[in-house]
């Protein structure tokens, strides 16, 4: 090494190099293990975020905290457990002057939710995830009077699968979770069958 | 047309049921027996996957690669133009193509979690950013910071205009990384944030997107790293406190000439990190007698700082435990049940839904609030740790008589290389001897 001329005299050299070279081996130890302790309960797959749709009050937050400026979260249905309701407390505003498709009396701030008749008394309601914002009005509407078959799920397209999600850290109720990336949804179950 | 007198009946109903549990299905799915309707399908949803794993391991493959070039670049090839290009590469591919996570700096949270917390089990690729370049820097020094960390790079292409930093300020600054370090560390162990993450000042600029808050604390770092030679890496980064002490053994090292040191001089003045020690006079009279009661005090002064730092850890644990969002709402349930506050908030209201008991929750907070007792004493004594022994090796001499790279300051960035006239003189006799050849 460069420095072995510079040092003054012989011993100072062992015992500098002694030290060093045994520092260096507790460095490489204490690596050893901690990548044993990791090894032992290491996971092959990765893991990314999602809500869990049975903790999630639909509080708003999704749509602002996100760190994409159009957040990652979006609103999906499982249609088994939509009862195709002619008023669909998840379309209508409360207050709603009448049941058609006019736009005051839509929930959906940006009209994401199309309405479509399929038989009589039953509309389906499909969401258009391009002008989803995630801020769950219709979750909470479909919640409080309806079956529930809508909820906000991490859209694993556009999440950037930060380390510490900004959702994560602002969810009131605790929903978000490090979920395995081969099953990356937490999807509501029917009750009916 | 529906009469309003429906809506408004439909909407007392509603107001009824809203204190019925979520999610109940009071409109059994109906069955399409005139046009036999199908279902949207379910795998509308799940169809769109996150990116496959095999990326990750490209990331991983790609970090040794870069690592193992770096190595290269700064002990071999000497080269500052190739340093700085495989820095680009670095910030164009793990910043910008990456968008920056996971990092390495972020990585030393995942392995704190995963070691305190048995549920979580941490992803192989954050594993390895943890680790590869620590290894690296016990062989070879700090090259994973000269041209690997995209933070890194960042600072490094605006560093246009450096001043130096004096020394005395350079040694207090650089304590907040260890303290940063500290809180990072307990904060992750007990579950409650990612400050690393949270904190991280360019990655809204990685993403191209953030809080303006972040947006303004990065471009706040950029404007002063134009003059200050990469602040965040000097001054607050974590992962840089555990690679300067790796750094320090390595096995490899940075010299500024393989040749002859001719102590010029200029050297010194080509580090913008403040990175090159310069020789060492002779001891005045009188100081090696002066200089063994200041090491003895000192010594003395240790534990005290320890123990002092330590308590002080302790006794803040009522903030620091705020940062966990089971206190957090303990506290704001207690104001609530006490009558201190009228109004209520998202995480009450959620809370209160679950039907959990309030005490369950309180004796969770109080755990909780133990365990930041516990890490306050540890992180503080830490600190108060690093403090001491900072002031010991500030009074211990070390022998010098060339100009030479501080084995743990140094960013390996090369910039010293081409300043130093031997190296010149070395390069053209190199060439020549190419030319004869």
């Amino acid at each position: 090494m460069a420095e072995d001329n510079k040092t003054i005299n012989g011993s100072a050299i062992n015992r500098r190099h002694f030290l060093r070279d045994g520092f260096w081996g507790a460095c490489m130890v204490s690596l050893g293990a901690v990548a044993g302790l990791l090894g032992r309960k290491y996971k092959k797959k990765d893991t990314v975020w999602q809500i869990d749709p049975y903790t999630c009050v639909a509080c708003g937050n999704c749509a602002t905290y996100c760190v994409l400026e159009e957040s990652a979260v979006k609103c999906v249905k499982v249609f088994a457990i939509c009862g195709y309701c002619d008023f669909c407390s998840a379309y209508y505003e409360p207050g709603a002057v009448a049941l058609d498709t006019a736009a005051e009396n839509q929930l959906c701030p940006t009209g994401a939710i199309k309405r479509e008749f399929i038989e009589d008394p039953y509309y389906e309601y499909t969401i258009d995830e391009k002008l989803c914002i995630g801020c769950g009005k219709c979750v909470k509407g479909c919640a409080v009077f309806g079956n529930g078959a809508l909820f906000l799920q991490v859209r694993h397209d556009r999440c950037l699968n930060c380390n510490e999600c900004s959702i994560a850290a602002a969810c009131p109720s605790g929903a978000f979770k490090r979920v395995p990336a081969d099953k990356p949804y937490l999807l509501k179950e029917t009750v009916h069958t | 047309m529906v009469r309003p007198g429906y809506i408004i009946n439909r909407m007392a109903v509603f107001l009824v049921l809203c204190g019925v549990a979520l999610g109940a299905e009071r409109f059994p799915p109906p069955e399409f027996v005139e046009t036999n309707h199908q279902l949207p399908p379910i795998n509308q949803i799940t169809d769109v996957t996150p990116r496959s794993d095999i990326y990750e391991y490209i990331d991983v493959g790609v970090l040794l690669a870069a690592l193992g070039l770096s190595s290269y670049l700064v002990l071999r090839k000497r080269s500052r133009r190739a340093i700085f290009i495989l820095m680009v590469f670095s910030l164009l591919y793990f910043g910008f193509w990456r968008k920056g996570c996971i990092c390495s700096i972020g990585a030393i949270q995942n392995i704190t979690l995963s070691i305190f917390d048995p549920d979580y089990a941490i992803p192989i690729t954050a594993a390895a950013f943890f680790l590869l370049p620590l290894v690296f820097t016990l062989f070879f020094g700090r090259t994973f910071c000269a041209a690997v960390c995209p933070l890194g790079a960042i600072q490094d292409i605006v560093l246009l205009r450096p001043v130096s930093v004096p020394k005395w300020l350079e040694n207090m600054l650089r304590l907040f990384a260890y303290v940063y370090l500290g809180a990072a560390v307990l904060f992750a162990a007990t579950g409650s944030a990612f400050v690393i993450c949270r904190y991280d000042p360019f990655i809204s600029f990685f993403r191209l997107s953030g809080s303006l808050n972040m947006l303004i604390l990065g471009a706040c770092f950029l404007v002063v790293g134009v003059f200050i030679g990469r602040p965040y890496c000097r001054f607050f980064c974590p992962y840089g406190v555990i690679l300067r002490q790796f750094s320090r053994f390595s096995k490899r090292r940075v010299t500024i000439t393989p040749d002859e040191c001719i102590q010029c001089g200029l050297c010194e003045d080509s580090c913008p990190f403040g990175a090159i020690r310069e020789p060492t006079a002779e001891w005045p009279v009188g100081y090696y007698e002066k200089s063994k009661k200041r090491l003895a005090y000192l010594i003395i002064l240790v534990p005290v700082l320890a123990f002092l730092c330590g308590w002080m850890g302790f006794a803040v644990r009522p903030v620091m435990s705020r940062m966990h969002e089971r206190v957090r709402l303990a506290e704001r349930i207690y104001l609530e049940d006490t009558g201190k506050v009228q109004d209520v908030t998202d995480a009450s209201t959620a809370f209160r839904a679950t039907g959990q008991q309030t005490k369950e929750l309180y004796a969770e907070a109080s755990k909780i609030r133990d365990e930041f007792g516990l890490g306050g004493w540890l992180v503080g004594g830490f600190i108060g740790l690093v403090i001491g022994l900072k002031l010991i090796g500030l009074t211990v001499r070390r022998q010098r008589v060339d100009y030479e790279a501080d084995r743990a300051g140094c960013l390996a960035c090369g910039r010293c290389f081409e300043y130093c006239p031997q190296e010149r003189l070395r390069l053209k006799n190199a060439k020549e001897i190419i030319g004869e050849s």
